[in-house]
């Protein structure tokens, strides 16, 4: 029971940290059509920005919100000098820039900052909380936590908010979007702004646990963009379903089955899904597109 | 400029560049080479490894030099790629005529880099830490850390000391993490150590939690034992505390470094490591043979480098010295009397401790180099 547990907290933590860099995934194609394999980078520019930002002296908090913005604008950096002038071009060609973009931001924060590893403090420390024979680090609340309010605040963003139903009608279709007047531009930018921030804030509130460094965003994006595709690709619930499913599919194979395999175990199950169906686990009810 | 001074300076550098290609000032140096990983993922090996052949070959020369003779150090950086090491050490070997060669900060560099120097008869002396590198000997081929098997023997003799026979082992899948798991379950029965869980994970995994969980619950286990370096090692540390688990945990030399204790806080005290004599320098007794040795070298390098010493830094002085003193021995740069005087290497004290040679062992460090430290309060304190 303790062990089973257990298994549940790892889970859960590692795969919040998935369904967040899914999230940033679903709400880019939504708008844009484009796959951003440069949405990992996001995250490891979030905790690596708060690192040594904190470490010039600025107060943790201070450091956290400056890093989101830091990130926002290289986020809105790669919209307006890279996937905007590229208007029009295959989808291919949008993925291999990006691609492009997410090795140039690694290359980039390793000259910028350098290529050790690093750690940011827990905000609430690291004495485990003991629950039924298991613990969990109350770093991991914050993780799950955060990534549930996130979840919130977009649902509330999208369904209650005239800017957030503008970037549904772009998503749904964009011609039809601007002969209503909306400025399908600005939506994408906004999309590209959006995903920066969930993943900037996933950098932070994870850096505690996994550690940081220049390199930390390739594995992440791999790992996000599956949970992205179990979930369904576009659709922001089944981003965060697809994100916990593998972080727990993790946990469980390398608890009961073998560590050797754990990655191959998430994937092979991605793969069965996807062969029954392609969309995803919630892929029917996603945006249909003409 | 003028026409008639252009010309003059022209001059006068062609004949600067003909006296340096002369034989004559060329017979004068000693020029070693070296192949490091200075930049890329081996860069915390390569880096102080190339900041200590610097240091080191500007204080010989300065004090003037080995027997007269200036030392000529040629480097170059591979970037941790094994391929471009194999083309650095062709050119250190055709172009540059080196008579010995000090580097290959990692165990792939060095294997790409071997043939070239077996082939062309230079004594090599390889920085990297597997034990393929010296076994089976081959004649021009060197190296100055300890082995993997070396840690785990190390490790078991500790366990033993502390009647604990039953352990748990959590192993990375990268190169150093699975190689030291084969040596550790290899040596294993030789110290009457019983492997009771044996679990991996991945070298960018951030969370082993359920491996650790699974060791916890296997029934009989007396300590856990960690083979890795990286990053890996500061993860699993701190999952080891999450969990709870209060058995002796012990890593590997590959976590010797500042950084290891940083990343994982406070959840490092209590760990026990096999590691080389340097990380204690300060603490070791004034009795202990090692201790000027050590000393003399962290002092140096932190004084100069403005960074915390490393092991690593120090298998490269280990290396210089060996070629030095063989230089000294041989009185002669001849490669093939180098190699001859490089085997026959006999109580040269280095970082790693005192090396002899011979023409079966072409490590020459034995267990006694190695100390069990135990982390305290953030620092390293020797244990027992």
């Amino acid at each position: 029971m303790a062990e089973l547990l257990q298994f549940i907290f790892s889970g859960l933590t590692v795969g919040a940290v998935y369904a967040l860099v899914a999230l940033g995934f679903t709400i880019i194609y939504n708008a844009s059509d484009v796959v951003n394999f440069a949405q990992g980078e996001f995250v490891m520019l979030g905790g690596m920005a708060t690192v040594f930002l904190a470490a010039a002296g600025l107060p943790l908090p201070l450091a956290a919100i400056a890093a989101v913005v830091v990130t926002v604008a290289v986020g809105l950096g790669l919209y307006l000098f890279a996937i905007k002038p590229a208007r029009g071009a295959s989808a291919v060609t949008l993925i291999i820039i990006t691609i492009g973009a997410s090795i140039a931001l690694r290359g980039a924060a390793q000259i910028v900052f350098d290529k050790q590893f690093h750690r940011l403090p827990s905000f609430s420390g690291d004495d485990p909380i003991h629950i039924l024979g298991a613990t969990i680090l109350p770093q991991s609340l914050w993780v799950i936590g955060g990534a549930g309010v996130i979840l919130a605040a977009l649902w509330w963003f999208f369904r209650v908010t005239l800017t957030g139903k503008a970037v549904l009608a772009t998503a749904a279709n964009r011609l039809a979007a601007s002969l209503v007047g909306i400025d399908t531009r600005f939506v994408v930018g906004l999309s590209f702004a959006l995903s920066a921030a969930i993943g900037a804030i996933a950098g932070i509130l994870v850096a505690p646990i996994t550690l940081t460094s220049y390199e930390v965003g390739t594995m992440l994006a791999l790992k996000g963009f599956a949970a992205a595709m179990l979930g369904g690709m576009g659709n922001p619930i089944g981003a965060v379903a697809g994100g916990l499913l593998i972080g727990l599919l993790e946990a469980f194979g390398a608890g009961y089955l073998s560590s050797t395999y754990k990655d191959a175990f998430a994937f092979v199950v991605i793969l069965l899904v996807l062969f029954v169906m392609p969309g995803g686990l919630f892929g029917a009810r996603s945006v249909e597109r003409v | 400029m003028t026409c008639h001074s252009a010309l003059k300076s022209l001059l006068g550098g062609a004949t600067l560049a003909l006296a340096l290609a002369a034989p004559a000032v060329a017979q004068e140096t000693i020029k070693i080479g070296a192949v490091l990983s200075a930049t890329g993922p081996a860069s915390f090996l390569g880096d102080p490894e190339e900041k200590t052949l610097k240091l080191y070959v500007d204080r010989i020369n300065a004090a003037g030099g080995v027997g007269g003779r200036k030392i000529q150090l040629v480097t170059y950086d591979d970037g941790g790629d094994a391929n471009k090491a194999k083309t650095f050490a062709q050119r250190l070997v055709e172009e540059d005529k080196i008579v010995a060669m000090v580097g290959g900060s990692t165990t792939g560099t060095t294997m790409a880099m071997i043939p070239v120097f077996e082939d062309a008869e230079v004594p090599f002396i390889s920085l990297a830490g597997a034990i393929e590198i010296v076994e089976p000997v081959r004649k021009f081929v060197f190296k100055t850390p300890h082995t993997d098997k070396m840690a785990c023997e190390k490790i078991f003799d500790d366990l033993k000391k502390r009647s604990l026979a039953k352990i748990g082992l959590v192993s990375g899948t990268g190169g150093f993490g699975a190689s030291m798991r084969k040596q550790c379950l290899a040596v294993a029965a030789k110290y009457g150590v019983e492997i009771v869980a044996d679990e991996t994970y991945g070298p960018k995994d951030t969370d082993v939690t359920p491996q650790l969980t699974k060791i916890k619950g296997t029934a009989g286990v007396q300590a856990v034992v960690n083979a890795d370096f990286g990053q890996g090692p500061a993860i699993v540390t701190r999952n080891y505390r999450q969990l709870g688990i209060t058995l002796p945990f012990y890593q590997s030399h590959g976590v010797a470094s500042k950084q290891f204790i940083d990343l994982a806080g406070e959840a490092a005290n209590g760990v026990r490591l096999p590691a080389s004599a340097l990380l204690v320098a300060d603490k070791l007794p004034d009795s202990d043979p090692q201790k000027k040795t050590v000393v003399g070298y962290k002092t140096t390098f932190e004084e100069v480098a403005k960074q915390p010493v490393s092991t690593f830094g120090g298998h490269a002085y280990d290396g210089l010295m060996m070629v030095v003193d063989a230089v000294k021995r041989a009185n002669s740069t001849e490669p093939k009397k180098l190699r001859d005087a490089i085997e026959a290497t006999k109580g040269l004290m280095g970082t790693a401790g005192a090396i002899t040679m011979t023409p079966t062992d072409h490590m020459g460090l034995d267990l006694t180099a190695f100390r069990m430290l135990e982390i305290k309060n953030g620092d390293w304190t020797l244990a027992n």
